[in-house]
């Protein structure tokens, strides 16, 4: 018997996992909700469809969205993750003992239970007393931040569906007041390479553009994202994401990582023409 | 004759029928069931266009209905609580003209509030009624017209014992309603007749929070707008009307200017939407009312904004409020309305109802989501935060009392002359102007033009107010009655 499970990259791409066995299916207020066990990247969490995470290949995306603004500014302390219930990012946060809080607003707590009984390779820090989970709407959460947080953090799923309030000039505008004077925010900026995908991204970048004096967008390689490519922004008020970046600082702190390091940082910011020519 | 139930769509399911049976068209329209026109069939699907047919007898008519389409009649009158109902594919402009012709002979009065809809002055113009019009109170803070006192009611018609009838705005674009019912009854008492324009309140029939409809307190004729509120297809309206209305002779009016092609499409979405009502608008309209309370008190959360609701009601001229309509004073955060309704629309992807000097209005109903609420809320939030200004650069807007010199009639068919807008005070229009959204006219014709009209228009037209009406489509001229 060979089961597989498949998403569709575009109507006419598919990306197929050969899967053993389906460990927990559920459809919530928001979506449907899955994990599998694969062969080849481990167990798998599903949102309607689209793989967020696998066990194996996890590491790469939560690095990446953690250690590239906590370089920039080692003196971050507090810390919203908007999604992020599957608690890769808060483990990668809670590496650094100087980080006080992080608040994680998630608005299902179905992902939140099924990454608990099933991902505690991502989900076993959602324990530790610096991570309070709030089960809200981002958009409404942070609409009542002011002035609070050094790092935000938008780990969550595509601008279609449950987080396309996420993707918006009224969120990104509302998390620029809800950041202190040095605050940074990370966000999600979808695959360059697919045209539908890349459309969401141009359009989220404008946005962002808008509200942030500096803007700035980083990649990463990544086998389960769509062609293999993801995009990050980096917006922030002060801090540019290389210049005057204290490396040497990050180094010193001797934290284990198995994708990021410092000239994977810079190099991350290094962009194809072709993904240049479309953040224009 | 079968026995019908709201379960029923008599009209989609005579369709359903006719489609089944694969006919041969040998009729119009020409494009049959879309073969003849790819690129039509193509954007609006096969479904829609193999029922975009004409009149034939399994499908009635609507000029003359004895079947299908009278049945659907039938329970749509007994959805609203009226003596009859009469599908109406030309808007509710056309079934508010259809009212107050039916009701209005050249030559009769009628009692209006000044901020009715455009199209209730131009049925003055085709019936050749004379307005007597009752000042609708504004209020001072929001800048928006509100509802008829009864008193002022009285008193017009105590001044016109000769008037034929009474129309309402049952609510106003804002949500402001009359006390129609009392409205009614005094009018009743003076042999007078009440129209109501409900191009507003198709959902007060269908629950119990909301205000009182028309014909729940005995109106006349209304006129409901079932495609706002009510979810049927742009253009597709009721008239209803009560039992002391001849349902024969509002026929003959309606034929006057209804199409003798009325569209299969636009009746069966009032016939399935008629259903949705009758079976689940009471839970429906509980959802809306739910968002909206939602979203007024997240808005007023923010501060600046004011999200007005029941809190406005005074038993006179805001005799009550429809509670579904999320409108927001904007004023207060140094913003013109429609500067907001353009700002959300460019930076931040929300399309507004409308935007006026002092309010914006969010149309919420049955489609809409509680996420999508979230994102109007904190796209006012980012508004403020970034375009906030001083309040009191902001004109401030006051009724102006219309003079009028000629009635509507008079004065659109007067000879004539052009002058360039600003030349214009003290002379009489002879055409309309208005501001769309809410398309409720500042100068119908037979009206005295005044300095404070022409600073007003000035000024909305410098806010970004879309100006219509006047044959120059630039808005710089403007016609007015020659030799008065």
């Amino acid at each position: 018997m060979e089961l597989w499970f498949s998403e569709l990259h575009t109507p006419n791409v598919r990306f197929s996992l050969k899967v053993d066995k389906q460990l927990f299916s559920e459809v919530s207020e928001f979506q449907r909700v899955d994990i599998f066990d694969s062969a080849e990247f481990g167990r798998l969490l599903v949102l309607d469809g689209r793989i967020m995470i696998t066990e194996r290949d996890e590491f790469i995306y939560h690095e990446m969205i953690t250690h590239v603004p906590m370089c920039v500014n080692p003196d971050i302390k507090k810390v919203l993750l908007v999604g992020g219930g599957d608690g890769g990012s808060a483990r990668e946060l809670l590496k650094y003992d100087t980080i006080e809080k992080i608040d994680l607003v998630e608005i299902d707590e179905t992902v939140v239970r099924a990454c608990r009984k099933y991902i505690p390779q991502t989900a076993s820090c959602l324990d530790n007393p610096r991570v309070e989970i709030f089960f809200a709407d981002g958009l409404k959460f942070v609409r009542r931040k002011s002035d609070e947080y050094d790092l935000i953090i938008i780990d969550s799923t595509d601008p279609f569906g449950v987080g396309e309030g996420l993707f918006t000039k009224e969120f990104y505008g509302n998390c620029f007041n809800a950041l202190k004077a040095s605050g940074i925010m990370i966000n999600q900026h979808e695959n360059p390479f697919y045209n539908h995908d890349a459309a969401a991204m141009q359009r989220a970048h404008k946005r962002l553009a808008g509200s942030f004096p500096v803007v700035r967008v980083y990649q990463i390689n990544i086998p389960t994202y769509p062609a293999g490519q993801w995009l990050f922004g980096f917006a922030s008020k002060k801090f540019h994401p290389t210049n005057a970046v204290d490396f040497g600082r990050w180094q010193a702190l001797n934290l284990q990582t198995n994708y990021y390091n410092p000239k994977v940082h810079v190099g991350a910011f290094m962009l194809p023409t072709y993904v240049i020519k479309k953040l224009r | 004759m079968e026995y019908l139930t709201q379960e029923r769509a008599p009209i989609m399911e005579s369709l359903e029928k006719m489609r089944a049976t694969r006919l041969v068209p040998f009729d119009v329209p020409g494009h049959k069931h879309g073969r003849g026109n790819a690129d039509l069939l193509e954007f609006l699907g096969q479904r829609c266009l193999e029922v975009d047919v004409n009149s034939m007898k399994p499908l009635d008519n609507l000029c003359h209905p004895v079947s299908v389409i009278r049945d659907a009649e039938i329970l749509a009158a007994e959805a609203f609580g009226a003596a009859h109902s009469f599908f109406i594919t030309g808007g509710t402009t056309q079934a508010v003209q259809a009212m107050i012709l039916t009701v209005c002979k050249p030559g009769d009065k009628i009692i209006l509030p000044r901020n009715v809809h455009r199209s209730a002055i131009n049925a003055l113009i085709l019936s050749g009624a004379i307005p007597i019009y009752v000042n609708p109170q504004v209020d001072e803070r929001l800048g928006i017209s509100l509802g008829m006192k009864v008193e002022e009611v009285i008193a017009a018609i105590k001044n016109n014992p000769d008037a034929k009838a009474v129309l309402v705005n049952n609510p106003t674009y804002y949500g402001i309603c009359s006390d129609i019912a009392t409205i009614t009854k005094v009018a009743h008492e003076h042999g007078l007749k009440v129209l109501a324009d409900e191009a507003h309140g198709t959902h007060f029939y269908f629950n119990q929070k909301l205000p009182a409809s028309a014909m729940s307190v005995g109106a006349d004729m209304a006129a409901v707008s079932m495609h706002k509120s009510g979810g049927s297809l742009t253009q597709s309206s009721l008239l209803l009307t009560g039992e002391n209305i001849n349902a024969g002779y509002v026929h003959q009016i309606i034929n006057l200017t209804q199409t003798t092609s009325g569209s299969y499409l636009l009746m069966a979405s009032l016939d399935i939407s008629r259903r949705n009502l009758a079976l689940r608008g009471s839970e429906i309209f509980d959802n809306v009312i739910e968002l909206v309370e939602y979203a007024r008190d997240e808005i007023n959360y923010l501060g600046g904004w004011y999200a007005y609701g029941k809190e406005l009601v005074d038993g006179g001229a805001i005799y009550d409020f429809d509670v579904t309509k999320l409108s927001v004073y904007t004023r207060s955060v140094g913003l013109a309305g429609v500067e907001v309704y353009d700002i959300l629309r460019d930076e931040y992807d929300i399309q507004l109802e409308f935007g006026d000097i002092a309010n914006i209005l969010a149309y919420v109903s049955v489609g809409d989501r509680v996420k999508d609420i979230e994102r109007l809320v904190s796209a006012l939030a980012d508004v403020k935060r970034i375009y906030r200004k001083d309040s009191a650069r902001l004109m401030k807007v006051e009724y102006i009392s219309p003079i009028v010199d000629a009635t509507p009639k008079e004065a659109f068919y007067a000879e004539k002359k052009s002058l360039p807008i600003a030349e214009t005070v003290g002379e009489t229009a002879a055409e309309f102007l208005m501001c769309y959204p809410p398309g409720i006219p500042i100068l119908a014709p037979g009206e005295r033009i005044t300095k404070e009209i022409l600073d007003y228009v000035k000024y909305a037209k410098r806010k970004g107010c879309q100006l219509t009406g006047p044959e120059d489509m630039t808005i710089k001229r403007l016609q007015v009655i020659k030799g008065r």
